[in-house]
């Protein structure tokens, strides 16, 4: 766990991993990202699953930051897991170091097999009890509900955006991706997306959210 | 995005023409180029496909014009046979051919490797390992072309089209000058004779073409030693990071190629002169290796050339940083460990469920696709069923399970009438709309001239959904202001000679189950054009969503009848209620259609009341 902190301090290189189901808008996230970084001077480079596999699929992204060239993430070597939906950040876990950051939605959607009984959802409790035994910290809360409280189900990205600002664990302030999000927003949609933004950093700030919490 | 860099670099080349047929990873290219062609002098189309494009194309590069034709990999195949003979025309305006290949088959049906295309065309190929690169290397094409009087082909991997970056910006060019054809049939009508000359030309093209490659700025060494590694475009950036992170970066001498075809043999034996150890790393097929061997072998050069193989790079799929590192460190012995990678469902003990991607809510394909499977059970008959490609191609994951033999486009409908042919038994092929146009006109003609008997649903969803909804001739759901000329999608299958032909609404159930029974029971060539609109792109079009919702009344037994024959994600038993089978209304679409066959669903009256609204 050391050496990898000390390389990443090092080298200021950040990995992170976004992976989410289809229409939860893990590319609006994923670019939003991108777009703050250079904003903020950075040389970010995002990548994108399209096509096929949108249907209701998982949909993973990925940004990187540094001194990198390569645009995408090994096994093992994210630095961060914004994670959308539980079971898939858990399935992220092999994109996991010792010392990852993870963020993730505890709000499950069921795919179609376990809808029809074909399969079993694992326990939500239990996939973030051990995603917080094998990562450096994990932060796990319901942000479709507070995503609902902004006022859009559809907000669930900026709610994660929001609390990975929170978390200083990027190399630039929130305030870069809060100007970004207000310039790629639709009117309509800007109120609730700010909020939905706001309750994510404050999730990120309830040490309650965090295992081991934060402080510890 | 590398797609929207290579769109930026043509209109940087003052490209005037630019046509495509949809298809992932190349569909952002024509996209942005539509957008750009309803605001300024670009010509832009959407062609019925990559064969027809790349004519279009050349016409107009003949004239002088500069011109881009983007495909996905397994388009230059339909466009195969243009492209060879092309290659010997030539052309006088810059010509790029856009490749996207697909190594790990996101969105494909294979992962060939198109490099192989520029070797046997005889054309130069540029391949750009970023979004910087793809722009530049655009722009750098057209004037290789003009230079040359050759197409180039410009060949991405999925990943680098759709990879977002910086991009530096140059100036856009001025709107290009109405084209003029000059006549010049001794060198632009491949009869044999003309031909003949033709090609000699073209070998004289290809050779001038190399002597281009070896100055290229696009092929760099860097580096020293008596190791060497040669790469080219996106491997190229992993191999970049692998020798920075392993500490190699003076010790190995670099190639990395962006110009690839033809290869500077000079620059390679330069290159591999005072080598004694040489990694190839490239994605799919040893298409740089094999050219590096022969070079090595034509002037004795004893360096080990490696690439491929058991203990090194694999044929299949994409590769990845870690991984290009771990073989870097193996092939040259220098040390590394490899992170642990943790096993997810070991540590939990627990299986973890897949998420296949599913027809959408509402969608129509899965409507017809549940009257067919009624339709075949009622009548006590076994269905064969050749498919095609789009967004129903979904339909062969059970318990759907509506697709038995797929291969390419439009090849339901050819396959189709061998099965019958070969078998007698009950046939029934699947194509969309915008594949039908694309590849199912030859197909069903011939099916009608050769007597065949086999039973064609067409599933007309009025777009290319799977693409990102693109118009397409039969197109009934078009962006506002699509110039467009409509062509009907049941008049043209009445004109290929289909006397037998069924148009229906698939969530009108009862008339669209009838329509299908009286086709199974018929002989010959049967066409039903199962008609509805796609229901995501409708909604995106016209801002309105349904607001109807049906649950399960209490009284649904354990039949699960919808669960295993109709599969619509927002059906789910509610372990809450012992099982009982319940409708998400988030995720329910409001299509009425299972209300139509299930006495015990219903509306949900108090949704419906507020849709008044």
């Amino acid at each position: 766990m050391a050496a990898t902190e000390k390389r990443k301090a090092k080298t200021g290189n950040l990995r992170i991993y976004l992976t989410g189901v289809g229409g939860q808008g893990t590319l609006v996230a994923s670019r939003m990202l991108g777009e703050a970084a250079l904003a903020a001077g950075f040389n970010p480079m995002v990548s994108e699953t399209h096509g096929m596999a949108q249907r209701g699929g998982v949909v993973v992204s990925t940004v990187v930051l540094g001194d990198l060239k390569s645009p995408s993430i090994s096994p093992a070597e994210a630095d961060i897991v914004l994670g959308f939906e539980v079971l898939e950040a858990f399935r992220a876990l092999n994109h996991c170091h010792p010392a990852s950051l993870v963020i993730a939605n505890t709000a499950a959607i069921v795919p179609y097999p376990v809808a029809i009984g074909k399969a079993q959802y694992p326990s939500v409790d239990k996939m973030c009890r051990r995603l917080a035994e094998h990562v450096g910290k994990l932060l796990a809360f319901d942000a479709s509900d507070l995503a609902r409280q902004a006022g859009s189900t559809l907000a669930v990205n900026m709610v994660l955006l929001g609390a990975l600002a929170a978390t200083d664990s990027l190399p630039f302030p929130a305030e870069v991706i809060l100007a970004v999000v207000r310039s790629r927003t639709k009117e309509k949609f800007l109120a609730s997306n700010l909020q939905a933004f706001d309750l994510g950093a404050a999730a990120a700030r309830d040490s309650g959210n965090w295992q081991p919490r934060a402080g510890d | 995005m590398g797609n929207e860099a290579i769109v930026r670099g043509a209109l940087e080349a003052g490209v005037a023409l630019v046509t495509t047929y949809p298809g992932t990873p190349a569909s952002e290219i024509g996209d942005r180029c539509y957008d750009i062609a309803r605001q300024t002098d670009l010509q832009f189309e959407f062609s019925t496909n990559e064969k027809v494009a790349l004519e279009v194309a050349a016409g107009a590069a003949a004239c002088g014009w500069r011109v881009l034709c983007a495909m996905k990999h397994v388009g230059l195949n339909v466009a195969a046979d243009t492209l060879m003979t092309l290659a010997y025309v030539g052309v006088k305006g810059g010509m790029v051919i856009v490749s996207a290949d697909d190594p790990s088959l996101f969105s494909s049906q294979n992962e060939q490797d198109n490099r192989y295309y520029a070797k046997m065309a005889g054309l130069p190929m540029l391949e750009p390992a970023t979004p910087e690169e793809a722009k530049e290397m655009t722009l750098a094409a057209f004037a290789l072309s003009e230079e040359l009087k050759l197409p180039v082909l410009l060949r991405t991997t999925t990943r680098v089209n759709h990879t977002r970056g910086a991009v530096r910006l140059g100036k856009l060019a001025p709107a290009p000058k109405p084209g003029r054809f000059s006549k010049d049939p001794f060198r632009q009508v491949m009869v044999p004779a003309v031909a003949r000359q033709a090609h000699a030309r073209l070998l004289k093209a290809e050779d001038r073409a190399r002597n281009l490659a070896a100055v290229s700025p696009f092929n760099e060494i860097s580096g020293a030693g008596t190791w060497g590694i040669v790469t080219s475009g996106v491997s190229s950036t992993y191999v970049a990071d692998a020798l920075a992170e392993l500490g190699l970066t003076d010790k190995v001498r670099l190639l990395k190629l962006g110009f690839t075809h033809p290869l500077p043999q000079d620059l390679l034996t330069d290159f591999l002169g005072p080598l004694d150890k040489v990694l190839v790393v490239e994605e799919l097929e040893p298409y740089l290796e094999e050219g590096l061997q022969a070079v090595a072998q034509a002037h004795g050069l004893i360096a080990v050339i490696r690439g491929k193989g058991p203990e090194l790079f694999s044929r299949l799929y994409e590769y990845h940083p870690a991984l290009v590192r771990q073989i870097i460190a193996r092939f040259f012995q220098v040390p590394y460990e490899a992170p642990a990678v943790l096993a997810p469902e070991v540590i939990l003990e627990h299986l973890l469920p897949d998420r296949p991607p599913n027809l959408c809510p509402g969608c129509p394909h899965r409507a017809t696709y549940y009257a067919v499977k009624i339709a075949l059970k009622e009548l006590g008959v076994e269905g064969v069923f050749p498919t095609d490609i789009g967004c129903y191609t979904l339909g062969f994951l059970p318990p759907l399970s509506m697709a038995d033999l797929f291969i390419c486009m439009g090849s339901s409908i050819s396959i189709a009438a061998g099965i019958s042919r070969a078998t007698g038994q009950q046939v029934v092929a699947f194509i969309g709309d915008s594949t039908f146009f694309h590849a199912g006109l030859p197909a069903l003609t011939n099916a009608v001239h050769n007597r065949h008997d086999f039973f064609l649903v067409i599933l007309d969803n009025g777009t290319t959904a799977m693409t990102g909804s693109q118009p397409h001739p039969g197109v009934s759901l078009a962006p506002p202001g699509y110039p467009g000329v409509h062509v009907p999608l049941d008049r043209v299958v009445k004109a290929l000679g289909v006397d037998q032909l069924w148009v229906t609404d698939p969530f009108k159930y009862k008339a669209s189950l009838a329509a299908t029974k009286e086709a199974l029971g018929a002989k010959g060539v049967r066409v039903l054009i199962s008609q509805a609109p796609c229901h995501l792109y409708q909604q995106r079009l016209t801002g309105k969503k349904r607001q109807a919702r049906f649950q399960v009344v209490e009284s649904c037994g354990e039949c699960r009848h919808c669960l295993e024959n109709f599969c619509c994600p927002a059906m789910y038993l509610d372990s809450a209620q012992a099982d009982h089978v319940m409708i998400d209304p988030d995720l329910c679409s409001g299509c009425a259609f299972c209300v139509q066959w299930c006495e015990n669903i219903q509306p949900v009256k108090k949704l419906a009341v507020s849709s008044e609204q």
